[in-house]
């Protein structure tokens, strides 16, 4: 498979005056072509400081990439002078912000938000831009394209607010779009909507996409490989299935733990204890120990290296290592991972034509 | 259930907005019952009126038109001040936005006494402080977190202050209007589950407000779905989840994403058009109880047929 972006080492920073954040402490991913890979973990666990950093988006001061590489072909991201990020953002990778109501302009229309990056990275002219303003609007599906380019953001509703901010980050066609929580404010209805529309896309141009969320479901529909992140680093990586069907790291069961099942109500939710760490001060050893009810010795020692489980599945933790103890999830979480979809199905249609 | 002791009793709700020349029918006839002891659910598409009814229900509104009976009292038709305030006692609300939610410049203790305090609660500044220190680690902080401000806590943290804040006045009723949509996944199931916790331990009843279907199911005895302003299904939960009879329930349920993927790779979303249902016949279409305790909203013809099929 080929890799289209590769991010080796990459650390973050943010100087305040409590002392040092230290929001991404080396994380190492890489995006396949193609392919949709969904990065999950708690708030804070720095998924939107990484995706930035991609972007070339750290605000400076007070922020700053310490260390690391991200390689896209044969540039690294890390090193690129602002101008030349420039002719790289929003043409060949785009990113669809977590705060998708604010990033529109109140004062602009719909069609000229769109147009904007034609011109500027596509050197179109005014009418091919809004000929393609209306192309793409009716590939994210808003009826009457051609009439409502020419209306303002207010006009439009949430849902048909966020697919105009998606229209904008595909105008270029990019090669890669980073999606962070594009659909966490967004009801069910319209969710699955702009999921099927992104799943569609993909098919369509073949476009490599990062997905951030911490809602599940939404990984597992959407995702082809998770990784799974927890106090600025990636702590597991696996397929879909991987992770949801044979999570290694005990963060990654807390999570499974936590949602609900639809099939149950009695089964107490498992809350992971604790709050996360403080990232001025990180842990010594294992940041999850603290809140690992199998942490060992060793954890508040020393940081576990990744093992790798198969060839797409590796897990940092030290429960991996051969010396270890044999350690299994708590039952409720191993029966998540035999499937967490009802044992009968749900009913969509009531005309027996059950959605499964 | 029907045997069952009403705590609530809401009657033709209705919550009309002037905007501009024209009027928004946020709430548009409701009628429902809410028992004692139990969460009911309220579910819906954004802007279908859920807040709206939340807010009408403990009179952050006045009701354009209806009735909510509390208690057996009528809760909009009551005048005296001492009399409200007795009311305020009893009804409680938790916000969607533990961030917003909450005053910045007080310390945790006053925003958690402000309660005590305005119903003189606390015979003595010890006892004040007393009760704060209590309710801190009844919802699982403790006695160091009094003197913080807001800005100090995480969002999980910030929403059991909200929590702490509305018990604080022992209420009966707490209208919860999604308190953990804003909270990520370990974070919501700490709070739902000290909110089921206090259910157990205080009899409290619940108003659950929330666009997460698949919590709202864990939670809630009873779910009612709204659409445009208006309850189109209500049943049971676990009745509401197997067998969806309304068109607008199924595409909800049907909409879903389950943390599996095979199943996700397989799911159908069942979509709702409600140009063609609503315009199918000119008939209104009002909430029919099709089996015990599960209601829908239907045509005579509709009922007809489903009482047949069901
Ligand atoms: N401008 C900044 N100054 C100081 N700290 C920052 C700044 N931006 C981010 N951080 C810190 O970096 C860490 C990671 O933040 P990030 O926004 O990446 O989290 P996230 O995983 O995207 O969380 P969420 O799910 O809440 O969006 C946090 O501890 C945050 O407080
Ligand atoms: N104070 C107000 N003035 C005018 N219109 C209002 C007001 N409050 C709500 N509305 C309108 O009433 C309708 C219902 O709004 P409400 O906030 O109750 O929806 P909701 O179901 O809570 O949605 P969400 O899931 O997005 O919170 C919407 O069309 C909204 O724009
Ligand atoms: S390395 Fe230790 S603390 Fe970390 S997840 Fe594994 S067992 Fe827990
Ligand atoms: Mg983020
Ligand atoms: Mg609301």
């Amino acid at each position: 498979m080929e890799k289209i972006l590769e991010v080796n080492d990459l650390h973050v920073s943010f100087d305040t005056f409590a002392g040092e954040v230290k929001a991404v402490r080396g994380v190492n991913f890489h995006l396949n072509k193609g392919e949709t890979l969904a990065i999950v973990g708690e708030s804070g666990s720095g998924k939107s400081v990484t995706s930035k950093a991609v972007m070339g988006l750290i605000p400076n001061p007070p922020g700053r990439i310490k260390q690391g590489e991200i390689k896209f072909g044969d540039r690294d991201l890390a090193q690129l002078p602002e101008k030349e990020m420039q002719k790289i953002r929003g043409s060949e990778i785009s990113m669809i912000f977590q705060d998708p109501m604010t990033s529109l302009n109140p004062t602009m229309t719909i069609g000229k938000q769109i147009m904007e990056g034609l011109i500027k990275h596509q050197n179109m002219s005014n009418s091919e831009a809004k000929e393609r303003a209306i192309e793409l609007l009716k590939l994210v599906g808003i009826p009457n394209a051609e009439g409502r380019v020419t209306e303002y953001p207010h006009q439009f509703s949430g849902g048909m607010r966020q697919r105009v901010v998606i229209a904008i980050a595909l105008a270029c066609n990019p090669r890669v779009l980073i999606a962070d929580e594009p659909t966490t404010a967004l009801d069910v209805t319209i969710q699955a909507q702009i999921l099927e529309l992104l799943n569609d896309l993909q098919e369509k141009m073949g476009t490599s996409i990062i997905f951030i969320t911490h809602d599940l479901g939404v990984v597992a529909n959407i995702a082809d490989r998770v990784a799974v992140m927890y106090a600025g680093k990636i702590v597991e990586t696996g397929t879909v299935d991987e992770i949801f069907y044979n999570p290694q790291h005990p963060y990654t069961w807390g999570l499974l733990g936590s949602m609900p099942s639809l099939d149950s109500t009695d089964e107490e939710l498992i809350a992971i204890p604790g709050s996360p760490p403080d990232l001025l001060d990180p842990p010594k050893g294992d940041a999850f120990a603290p809140r690992n009810p199998y942490a060992m010795q060793i954890d508040t020692e020393m940081e576990p290296p990744l093992f790798k489980v198969s060839d797409t599945h590796y897990a940092a933790t030290w429960l991996l290592h051969e010396k270890a103890p044999k350690v299994e999830p708590p039952a409720a979480i191993k029966k998540r991972m035999q499937g967490m979809a009802p044992d009968e199905p749900i009913i969509g249609a009531k005309d027996g034509g059950k959605h499964v | 259930m029907s045997n069952q002791e009403k705590l609530l009793e809401i009657k033709n709700l209705k919550q009309h907005f002037k905007v501009g020349k024209g009027t928004v029918k946020a709430v548009d006839g409701l009628t429902f019952d809410i028992y004692k002891g139990e969460t009911f659910g309220l579910v819906g598409e954004s802007g279908c009126g859920k807040s709206t009814t939340g807010r009408t229900i403990i009179r952050l509104y006045n009701a354009t038109d209806g009735e909510v009976i509390f208690n057996g009292e009528d809760v909009h038709g009551k005048k005296s001040a001492k009399e409200l305030k007795k009311f305020n006692r009893k009804m409680q609300m938790i916000f969607q936005d533990p961030y917003a939610s909450l005053n910045p410049r007080m310390t945790v203790s006053d925003i958690i006494a402000e309660g005590i305090d305005i119903h003189g609660l606390a015979s003595s500044k010890q006892a004040r402080m007393d009760k704060v220190h209590e309710l801190l680690e009844t919802v699982g902080l403790n006695k160091e977190h009094a003197n913080r401000y807001p800005h100090e806590f995480s969002g999980g943290q910030r929403q059991r202050i909200g929590i702490a804040r509305a018990l604080a006045v022992d209420p009966e009723f707490i209208i919860a209007d999604e308190p953990i949509s804003a909270l990520d996944v370990s974070i919501q199931a700490q709070v739902v589950n000290l909110m089921k916790k206090l259910q157990r331990e205080k009899g409290l009843t619940y108003l659950f407000i929330a666009h997460d279907l698949s919590m709202v199911k864990y939670i809630s005895d009873r779910i009612g779905v709204m659409y445009r302003g208006e309850i189109v299904e209500l049943a049971e939960s676990e009745e509401l989840y197997r067998n969806p009879l309304h068109p607008y329930t199924q595409s909800l349920l049907s909409a879903i994403p389950l943390p599996d993927p095979e199943y996700e790779r397989s799911r159908r979303r069942k979509i709702y058009d409600p140009e063609k249902h609503l315009t199918e016949n000119g008939e209104k279409r009002v909430l029919r109880e099709v089996t015990e305790g599960h209601w829908i909203a239907c045509t005579e013809e509709e009922f007809n047929q489903l009482k047949v099929t069901v």
